[in-house]
C-alpha cells in the first residue's frame, strides 16, 4: 500500500506543483477558479482516456508513439506558457494595481483563462495517463482493492498537499514582487519541460543526445532525492543532462526574455 | 583529392542513417516483475535496439536515469528501446512500477 502511494505521489507531484504554482501566479485574474476546474477535470478525463489508448499508441511511429505522444503534450504545455509568460508581462502594470484595490479581479474578453485551463489539463494528462495505467496494472494483477484505493488515496493526497505548500509559499510574496519572481518561475518551468520533450525526442532517436552527462551533479543533488524530484519539475533539474537538453534549456531561456526585452522596449515607447 | 575528402565526407555525413538500418537488436523480457536477463552487455559506441516483451499482466515502466530512457510497456506487449552509442561503463535500469524485484544493468564495453 505505501508502495503505491509513493509510486502514484511521484507520478501526481509534477501535475500538482504546476497547477499549485500558476493558481498562485494567477491571482487576479477573473474567473480563473472555473477555468482552473475545467482544467483538472479534462486533464483527468484526458489521461483516463490516454490510458486506455495507451497500447495502440505504443506500436505507431516504428513504435515510438509513446516518445512522440509525450514530446508533443510537452511541447504543447512549453507553447501555453510562453504565451501565459507574455500575456503576464503584458499586463503585469494593469493585474497588480487592480490586486491592490483589493478583490478587484481583471476581466476582460482575453483568451488567458483558456491557456490557463490547457496548462493545468496537459500536465495532469501526462503523468495522470501513467498514473492510471499504474493503477489498472495492479488492480488487473489482483490487488486488494480496498488497500488500492487507499495507497492511490494516499498519494494523489500528498500531490495536493505539495502543490498547496508551493501555492502558500508563492502566494506569500507580496503583490508587488509577484510578477518579478513569477516570471522568472513560469520561465524556468517552461525551459525545463522544453528540454524534457527534447529529450523524449532524443529516445525516439529523432534526435542526437550530444553527449549522455555534460556534467554529474548526482553527488550535490541526485535527481533520485526528494528535492532533486521537485528541482526536476520546477526548474528542469538534471543532474546528468545531456548536451541537447542543456542547449535547449538556454536556447528558450534566450529567446523568451529576447521577446520580452522588446516588448518592454516597446512599451516604454508608446508611454513617452 | 578534394573529389575524395566530399566522397569521405558524404559517407560521414550518411553514417548514422547507414547505421540506423543496421543495427543490432538485443531481447529482454518481464516475467514476474523481474528482468531476464537482468545483465545485458552491449559494444561500446554502437547504436543498439532493445526489445523489451513484457510477458507479464501488468504495465511496467522500463525506465534508465543513467540512459535518459523511460517507456511504459503494456501488459503482454513489446516495447522497443534505442540506446546508445554509449561510451563504456555500466547503467542502471528498473521497472519503475516494481522497483522492488525489477532490476537490471547494461554493461557497455
Amino acid at each position: 500500500m505505501l508502495g503505491t502511494a509513493i509510486i502514484i505521489f511521484r507520478e501526481v507531484l509534477e501535475a500538482a506543483l504546476i497547477v499549485g504554482l500558476v493558481l498562485a501566479v494567477t491571482r487576479g485574474v477573473d474567473g480563473r477558479l472555473r477555468w482552473v476546474g475545467i482544467g483538472i477535470g479534462g486533464g483527468i478525463l484526458g489521461a483516463g482516456l490516454l490510458a486506455l489508448v495507451a497500447d495502440s499508441i505504443s506500436p505507431l511511429a516504428d513504435g515510438m508513439g509513446q516518445e512522440i505522444i509525450n514530446a508533443t503534450i510537452l511541447f504543447f504545455a512549453v507553447i501555453m506558457l510562453s504565451w501565459h509568460l507574455l500575456w503576464m508581462r503584458k499586463h503585469a502594470a494593469e493585474i497588480t494595481q487592480k490586486v491592490n484595490q483589493v478583490g478587484q479581479a481583471v476581466s476582460r474578453g482575453d483568451k488567458e483563462p483558456i491557456i490557463l485551463a490547457l496548462i493545468i489539463g496537459l500536465a495532469i494528462l501526462r503523468e495522470g495517463s501513467e498514473a492510471v495505467l499504474f493503477l489498472y496494472g495492479l488492480a488487473a494483477a489482483g490487488s486488494n482493492s480496498s488497500e488500492l484505493l487507499l495507497g492511490a488515496s494516499m498519494g494523489i493526497l500528498g500531490g495536493i498537499v505539495a502543490g498547496s505548500i508551493l501555492y502558500f509559499g508563492i502566494a506569500r510574496i507580496p503583490v508587488g514582487k509577484l510578477f518579478q519572481v513569477s516570471g522568472w518561475l513560469i520561465l524556468l518551468l517552461t525551459a525545463g519541460l522544453a528540454s524534457q520533450a527534447v529529450s523524449y525526442l532524443v529516445q525516439a532517436d529523432l534526435l542526437p543526445a550530444m553527449g549522455y552527462a555534460v556534467w554529474d551533479s548526482s553527488f550535490l543533488i541526485s535527481e533520485r532525492s526528494i528535492a532533486g524530484h521537485v528541482l526536476h519539475i520546477l526548474i528542469g533539474y538534471v543532474d546528468h543532462p545531456m548536451g541537447i537538453q542543456v542547449m535547449t534549456y538556454s536556447l528558450t531561456i534566450g529567446l523568451l526574455v529576447a521577446v520580452m526585452y522588446v516588448m518592454s522596449q516597446q512599451q516604454a515607447k508608446t508611454r513617452s | 583529392m578534394i573529389n575524395r575528402s566530399i566522397f569521405v565526407l558524404t559517407l560521414m555525413g550518411l553514417s548514422p542513417f547507414v547505421m540506423a538500418a543496421s543495427t543490432d537488436s538485443y531481447e529482454l523480457s518481464i516475467t514476474n516483475h523481474r528482468f531476464e536477463p537482468a545483465e545485458l552487455i552491449i559494444p561500446a559506441n554502437t547504436r543498439v535496439k532493445l526489445v523489451v516483451h513484457n510477458r507479464d499482466n501488468s504495465p511496467e515502466e522500463f525506465e534508465s536515469h543513467t540512459l535518459h530512457r523511460e517507456k511504459i510497456i503494456g501488459p503482454n506487449q513489446s516495447g522497443v528501446i534505442n540506446i546508445g552509442p554509449l561510451p563504456a561503463g555500466e547503467y542502471e535500469f528498473v521497472g519503475e512500477f516494481h522497483e522492488d524485484t525489477a532490476r537490471g544493468r547494461i554493461v557497455v564495453q
